[in-house]
């Protein structure tokens, strides 16, 4: 797609940011800052799954340490909201950091890199549902002191552009990681990990600082989610559910593009509240239709929905006789 | 810690643990014909635990009986999976494979939650608490029957890949795909047939879980971590390695549990997988990876 340039973040920010300003409905704008919560950690995801190759089935690791550092500086240690925020997306970026050290310097890729992080998230949610300082099952509750002070707003509109601006960073961060030198080693790394070390790319270096953008992205988003809903618990925090639907925004609305996460997170929370439209309240309908679309997607559209708009640009003003060159090889 | 709480610790463990190494078993055995993982493997045990609950509970079916329906019912269902869904879906891909898996346990699993909630049920059969004595250690029947029909199941497996057509064709597969279908094997049915018995190796770990455990639609979720554990700790693609894994990681569970608690008791496997993980992908049997 070539319209991923900064011109285009602005235009898709700005009018995005216009939505509250023309509806006035806490139900539409609700959907859109979980929809664009789940393009923060989406987009965390298409950093190191999308670009770098490296598929993690465990981003709930990082959504949930920041969620948790969030809440726990503030409700223990009487930190404010705002460095209590930013320490949180800081603590994210620092387990991210770890992870990828400890998996990246023994050498693990593919399936076993996909295994690795699920059991780290996994161990993070059972020590979170035992431990102390979490609350254990209870799960920690931020206390309601409405006003920007301590990053909490009485009405949607606030909450919805503070998501929107670190969407926005994220964007302009993804876009400037794309056409940068890293960037580039980034793909190489995930086109081919020997290739590129042969040509002298530090691939562990380069996957490194790729998992830590990534997760300090998903950890960004966990922290906003103790903000917005002001209770956090172990399932919440590092359940499987965020780490399915990080990869599901990328992968669905294109992987390694700027714009796929945003595409995808839109059309997987459209998809989920037509199927709760559907079943009313019985659980488990929204999960098996986003399963549904993630094999379909793979098998039909494996570009993603940026790679069905940019086939179907480049499809449509010379009529071809159809199937020609729909394969590239 | 005195010898008569310890050793019926690891008694114990050893009993869970045949039946962790036979879920490890058809784990082990994709991964080593196929190269992936199968994340659905957890949600097609949830779905077996609730087949083998409901031939019980509507048909009066009991649950040793129904491994002979199940079995071969699983490995069709298996075998279509890859087949027609896993196969085709994935382009040949690994990064495809895993994320359509995923998708699959992710359908299963919540179809399971949308269609019979979140309840915990269990089946009520005559010989659910009998026991044994066994030189002063009272051992449960149904577990002990568990740990045998493991045995067996990897025995026969373990013929069925030495010396049968369809095991040659398995491991020729297995080596060199491309050799194999020059020399006229059906890759793609083999693949097929190889998911199959990995999906008939959990119809029949749910049978002979079902009498002493319980289904609910999450529950799949617990034992697939153990058996990646298992067949990391055996190395992937070895089936003495799964059955020697699965047997460590019960009694590592059994011994953490006693020693800190049940919810802990997870935590040590955990915590072993990341390290062996880290340290020895290629498994305590595994060839290099």
């Amino acid at each position: 797609m070539n319209g991923s340039g900064f011109f285009s973040i602005l235009a898709a920010v700005a009018a995005l940011a216009c939505i509250p300003l023309v509806i006035d409905s806490n139900v539409v704008l609700n959907f859109l800052v979980t929809a664009l919560l789940l393009t923060l950690a989406g987009q965390g995801w298409n950093i190191l799954g999308g670009y770098g190759g490296q598929y993690s089935f465990g981003h709930a690791a990082f959504f949930g340490t920041g969620a948790y550092a969030t809440a726990i500086l503030q409700t223990r240690y009487g930190l404010n909201a705002w460095p209590a925020f930013a320490a949180g997306i800081a603590a994210g970026a620092g387990a991210g950091a770890a992870i990828g050290a400890l998996t990246f310097r023994s050498g693990l890729r593919g399936s076993y890199f996909a295994l690795v992080t699920l059991a780290f998230a996994e161990v993070l949610r059972i020590i979170a549902s035992v431990a102390p300082i979490t609350g254990a099952g209870v799960g920690t509750l931020i206390k309601l002191d409405v006003g920007p002070r301590a990053l909490q707003f009485a009405s949607r509109a606030s909450f919805y552009w503070l998501i929107l601006a670190l969407v926005a960073i994220a964007l302009v961060v993804t876009r400037l990681i794309a056409q940068s030198r890293f960037g580039a080693q980034l793909v190489a790394v995930r086109e081919n990990e020997d290739a590129a070390r042969a040509l002298g790319v530090d691939a562990t270096r380069v996957k490194l600082g790729a998992i830590t953008v990534s997760a300090a992205m998903a950890a960004a988003a966990g922290c906003f989610y103790a903000q917005y809903f002001l209770f956090i618990d172990a399932p919440i925090a590092y359940g499987p559910w965020i780490s399915v639907e990080a990869l599901l925004a990328p992968i669905i609305g294109g992987v390694g593009t700027v714009f796929g996460p945003l595409l995808g997170a839109l059309l997987i929370k459209t998809l989920g509240e037509a199927a709760k439209l559907v079943t009313g309240d019985a659980p488990g309908l929204d999960l098996v239709v986003y399963g549904v679309v993630l094999i379909v997607v793979v098998a039909f559209a494996p570009r993603g929905l940026a790679g069905v708009v940019a086939g179907f640009r480049a499809w449509l003003p010379p009529p071809r006789k159809p199937g020609a060159g729909v394969h590239p090889a | 810690m005195h010898l008569s709480i310890l050793l019926p610790a690891v008694v114990n463990g050893v009993l869970t643990g045949a039946l962790y190494a036979l879920i490890a078993l058809g784990l082990t055995l994709v991964y080593g014909v196929l190269h992936i993982i199968n994340f659905a493997h957890g949600a097609l045990l949830t779905a077996a635990l609730f087949a083998a609950f409901f031939m019980h509970k509507t048909l009066g079916v009991d649950p040793y009986l129904a491994v002979l329906v199940l079995t071969p019912a699983f490995f069709v269902f298996g075998y279509g999976l890859q087949r027609f869904v896993i196969g085709p879906a994935s382009h040949g891909n690994d990064g495809n494979i895993l994320l359509v898996t995923l998708g699959l346990a992710v359908i299963i699993e919540n179809a399971l939650l949308f269609a019979f909630r979140g309840d915990t049920r269990t089946i009520d059969v005559a010989y659910g608490f009998s026991v044994v004595a066994v030189g002063g250690m009272f051992i449960s029947v149904p577990r002990l029957i568990g740990f045998g029909g493991a045995i067996v199941v990897a025995l026969l497996l373990w013929l069925l890949l030495g010396w049968t057509d369809t095991g040659k064709a398995i491991r020729a597969a297995a080596k060199e795909k491309l050799g194999a279908q020059l020399c006229g094997v059906d890759v793609a049915h083999i693949y097929a047939v190889t998911f199959g018995l990995g999906t008939a190796c959990v119809a029949i770990a749910a049978c002979l879980l079902i009498p002493t455990y319980y289904v609910n639609p999450h529950v799949g979720n617990a034992f697939v971590l153990i058996a990646f554990t298992t067949v990391v700790l055996g190395g992937m693609g070895s089936i003495p390695g799964a059955l020697l894994g699965g047997l460590f990681v019960g009694v590592v569970e059994s011994l953490c549990g006693l020693y800190l608690g049940e919810s802990l008791g997870q935590i040590g496997i955990f915590l072993m997988f990341i390290l062996v993980l880290l340290f020895r992908p290629s498994g305590l049997l595994g060839e290099r990876a």
